[in-house]
């Protein structure tokens, strides 16, 4: 994968996997202390004590079709290859993932578009709420699925056409007023 | 956040109208794209919302695009799978958004499966080889 938008991407599958009514996704950007940090947290049905240690195994995956599962372990390959870190909590209810890196570091991949990652994750999964907050040194922007749907009410599915076609047009303007730049750069 | 509520009505509207359509047709066409890690990486993700795009832009109300986790052949990746009513599934294998254009176009719309994309297609020319 060859940016950050599609880790996550990847990560937030498997809390919607884990039957997640609400995701957040949050990044910081923090040039100050040269970090980039995203964090994953939801209200799934959690990772059982037994193997909080060993999800990022490689070897291991709860999946019976194979022995591998890859989403995890990449993503603490990519925290180790960046002179990161990479957690994976187990909440009262549900996981929190936070994947730093060091901002300069030069295997760090762009962030990529987080909009079509948001606009894929809200298609696919349309009863699912996702908060995704992105903060840089200058800059916040917030987007939450539960005032939209709390406008159109509980009969209209988030992944009605027109409906993502609003959504589409949130994020971009959002993102895109944001200095510093949450694109493909 | 919201830019006006006028604009939101007029989103519920169309939404609303969409969904009564949905109603009076019964269960549309269902194209479900692979979206695990395998999927991911392979570039599932242009892929389906190039189907969500291109249904938008030809107002097919009957078609519905959803997800699904690995359907567990990753050298096939992207994958998605088209399921009509009354009829056998079709699976399209290494997609690209291009390659959804010809789909769209020639499977949703006038209901013919692009055969040279689909995995029968692709196991033979395999086979050949």
């Amino acid at each position: 994968m060859n940016d950050l938008s599609l880790y996550i991407l990847d990560l937030v599958q498997n809390s919607i996997e884990a039957g997640a009514s609400l995701v957040k996704i949050e990044i910081v950007e923090d040039l100050e202390e040269d970090l980039f940090t995203i964090t994953i947290e939801d209200n799934g049905r959690g990772i059982p004590k037994e193997v909080i240690d060993i999800v990022t195994d490689p070897f291991y995956t709860t999946r019976k079709t194979r022995k591998v599962g890859l989403g995890l372990s990449l993503a603490k390959q990519l925290a180790m290859d960046c002179e990161g870190s990479f957690t994976v909590e187990r909440l009262e209810r549900g996981t929190k993932i936070v994947l730093k890196m060091k901002h300069s570091h030069i295997d760090r991949p762009p962030l990529g578009n987080i909009a079509e990652t948001l606009l894929a994750l809200i298609s696919g999964a349309p009863d699912v709420d996702f908060i995704f907050c992105y903060r840089n040194n200058q800059s916040e922007f917030t987007f939450d699925t539960r005032s939209i749907r709390e406008v159109l009410g509980d009969d209209i599915p988030l992944n009605t056409l027109s409906v993502l076609d609003f959504i589409r047009s949130q994020l971009e303007s959002g993102l895109s007023n944001l200095t510093g730049g949450v694109n493909n750069k | 956040m919201i830019k006006s509520i006028q604009e939101l009505e007029e989103i519920r509207k169309k939404a609303l109208e969409e969904l009564e359509f949905r109603k009076q047709h019964g269960e549309g066409i269902r194209v479900v794209v692979g979206m695990a890690t395998c999927g991911i990486a392979a570039g599932a993700r242009p892929v389906m919302l190039k189907f969500v795009e291109e249904i938008q832009k030809r107002n097919l109300r009957n078609v519905t695009v959803v997800q699904t986790g690995c359907i567990g052949l990753c050298k096939y990746e992207p994958i998605v799978e088209v399921y009509e009513p009354n009829k056998e599934k079709v699976t399209y294998v290494k997609m690209t958004p291009e390659k959804v254009l010809k789909v769209v176009a020639e499977h949703l719309v006038n209901g013919k499966p692009v055969y040279e994309y689909t995995i029968g297609y692709e196991e033979n020319k395999e086979a050949n080889n």
